[in-house]
């Protein structure tokens, strides 16, 4: 396999520049995402409204493909519904993993299609993880409320 | 004469890395293999691979049990690595290398049973920053339990250990100073004939952990001192499973026992236990014999390149190394202080180090990316990893420049 499809330019981009990289003073969620392996870790503010995600940001630092996951991330999720989220997750999952992927709702399919570029991973497994840690992290902060979790990936 | 041509007319050799390259048969199997990785496991010999499978075909039996004279002969091969060990690190008697499964266990045995019997609380163990974790977490849990304290010595400005704070840190509160031979991360080889004496002169034991030394320096135990020694196997050439706890005969026979079981004992009744002198006190069950063999072979092929050879070649390269990367722009060699020995950590400007080693994977250069399992030191530097590579006796200076190259691919495909 050819490197470049690992290192796509969208991940170097969101890697070296990642979008809603900040933090939020008061999140409705949050949670801290950390892979004890290589060090990365990813913080994932969530503030609801409703049912809806009104606003995903994250702060972190770690290897390109955990920073352009998490920032890819948050552009995707930012205006889902919860039930959007998960599909989108399971989805993403099953793909980087190298599983079979669930039938992608049509509505979400532009969105799955920006993850693609990520899947590029299942062909690294050590790399797997840096690519769904922001992910874990998001469905921990949704668990978890306020109160804030820790996620490891091991 | 510099250090280095006294050292080989000394020794008379110089060592081959491209004709022991072909000693291992890993890198006929994997043909381009860059492998610099030997800091965290070496590959093996073939020596030592078909020496413990000639054990197993020829010599087994379990140990110090049967009468018969398989077992006699087993045994016989088991202590005849002790004796192997001993001679390696020039201790004073055999039965001063207790037989453990690695580095990890030979600490620990120390901290429960030594630690748990002669320490308590108020009393002091100093480490560095720069230690492994197992030469953290082991007195982490001691002082759980008895409420010891672990006192921390800084490095200095250069990456070396900082003495002056060291020594400062020193007092009779201190009962052990338990420090890294070489440190894992950078390579730092530090001054521990100087650690021993401050030590000693508080009255402190010292442990020192040999796990990146052991592969690369002479080690005489007799002239430096220290009371206990650990390295593990399976980064000197030999099989995993296997590690060693050298302790002086006069702390080890104060020793309780730490694990209890056969091979261990005496005599046993249910009221009460009678244990074996050391080492076998130290060695509950049956050990692992073709691992132990298999440790004398890599020792015996080890001696037969000459200690200093190695210890030779691996400074040259480790010199080659550091001006090469150091000329490199955008990567930044971690400080080793003065002396540095056979690990180069880096890292790359704006390229984080499990990319690193990801694209040098794509360029067979194995290499580590990670904490080195030394997260409280990469703190102190500012770093949450670094990209390791750490030398062995099968590399040469084409490995060192396809490290280069490779860098120079990572830097470009991520210059943007």
């Amino acid at each position: 396999m050819d490197l470049r499809d690992l290192y796509q330019d969208i991940i170097l981009d969101h890697g070296q520049h990642p979008r809603n990289f900040r933090a939020q003073a008061q999140p409705s969620h949050f949670a801290h995402g950390h892979n004890p392996l290589c060090g990365d870790r990813v913080t994932i503010f969530v503030t609801l409204d409703g049912e809806r995600i009104g606003d995903v940001s994250f702060q972190g630092r770690g290897c390109a493909i955990s920073q352009a996951s998490a920032s890819l991330m948050t552009e995707i999720l930012r205006g889902k519904t919860l039930a959007e989220a998960e599909t989108l997750f399971k989805g993403f999952h099953a793909k980087v993993t190298g599983n079979d992927a669930p039938a992608t709702p049509e509505a979400l399919g532009d969105d799955m299609d920006r993850l693609e570029p990520l899947t590029g991973v299942k062909a690294y497994p050590a790399r797997v993880k840096c690519a769904t840690l922001a992910w874990h992290a998001f469905e921990a902060a949704l668990k978890n409320g306020a109160i804030g979790a820790t996620v490891k990936t091991e | 004469m510099t250090h280095a041509t006294r050292l080989r007319s000394l020794n008379g050799a110089k060592l081959d890395p491209r004709a022991i390259r072909r000693d291992f048969p890993i890198f006929e199997r994997n043909p381009g293999l860059v492998f610099l990785d030997s800091g965290a496991s070496a590959q093996k010999p073939a020596a030592v691979i078909d020496g413990v499978a000639d054990f197993y075909r020829s010599d087994y039996a379990n140990v110090h049990r049967g009468v018969y004279r398989l077992s006699a002969r087993s045994t016989e091969l088991y202590e005849e690595a002790r004796e192997k060990v001993r001679r390696f690190l020039n201790a004073a008697d055999a039965r001063e290398i207790v037989f453990v499964r690695n580095a990890t266990e030979g600490i620990n045995l120390v901290a429960n049973s030594w630690g748990a019997t002669f320490l308590g609380p108020g009393d002091e163990i100093l480490v560095t920053v720069m230690e492994h974790h197992a030469n953290i977490v082991p007195w982490q849990l001691l002082r759980d339990r008895i409420g010891v304290k672990l006192v921390v010595a800084p490095i200095d400005a250069t990456g070396g250990l900082d003495m002056a704070r060291f020594q400062a840190l020193l007092s009779p509160r201190t009962k052990l100073v338990a420090v890294t031979h070489i440190a894992n991360v950078t390579g730092a080889v530090l001054p521990v004939e100087s650690i021993v004496r401050l030590a000693h002169a508080q009255g402190a034991k010292v442990l020192l952990d040999g796990c990146q030394a052991a592969p690369r320096l002479p080690v005489d135990l007799q002239a430096l001192g220290c009371d206990f020694y650990v390295f593990s196997g399976h980064k000197t050439y030999a099989p995993t499973g296997i590690g060693v706890l050298y302790a002086k005969k006069a702390i080890l026979d104060t020793m309780p026992p730490w694990q209890g079981g056969g091979d261990m004992i005496l005599e046993v009744t249910f009221e009460k236990t009678v244990f074996q002198e050391p080492p076998h006190r130290f060695e509950a069950g049956t050990p692992d014999i073709s691992g132990a063999i298999g440790l004398g072979i890599a020792l015996d092929y080890l001696e037969s390149l000459g200690r200093e050879a190695v210890l030779e070649h691996e400074e040259a390269l480790t010199g080659y190394g550091v001006d090469l990367l150091s000329r490199l722009p955008g990567v930044n060699l971690v400080g080793a202080g003065q002396r540095r020995l056979a690990i180069l950590s880096f890292s790359l400007d704006g390229i984080h180090p499990h990319d690193v080693a990801t694209i040098l994977d794509q360029h067979k250069v194995a290499v580590r990316a990670g904490h080195h399992c030394a997260q409280p030191f990469l703190e102190v530097l500012g770093l949450g990893a670094t990209t390791r590579a750490s030398l062995g006796i099968y590399n040469d200076e084409r490995d060192i420049d396809a490290l280069a190259e490779a860098i120079k691919a990572a830097q470009k495909m991520f210059k943007r």
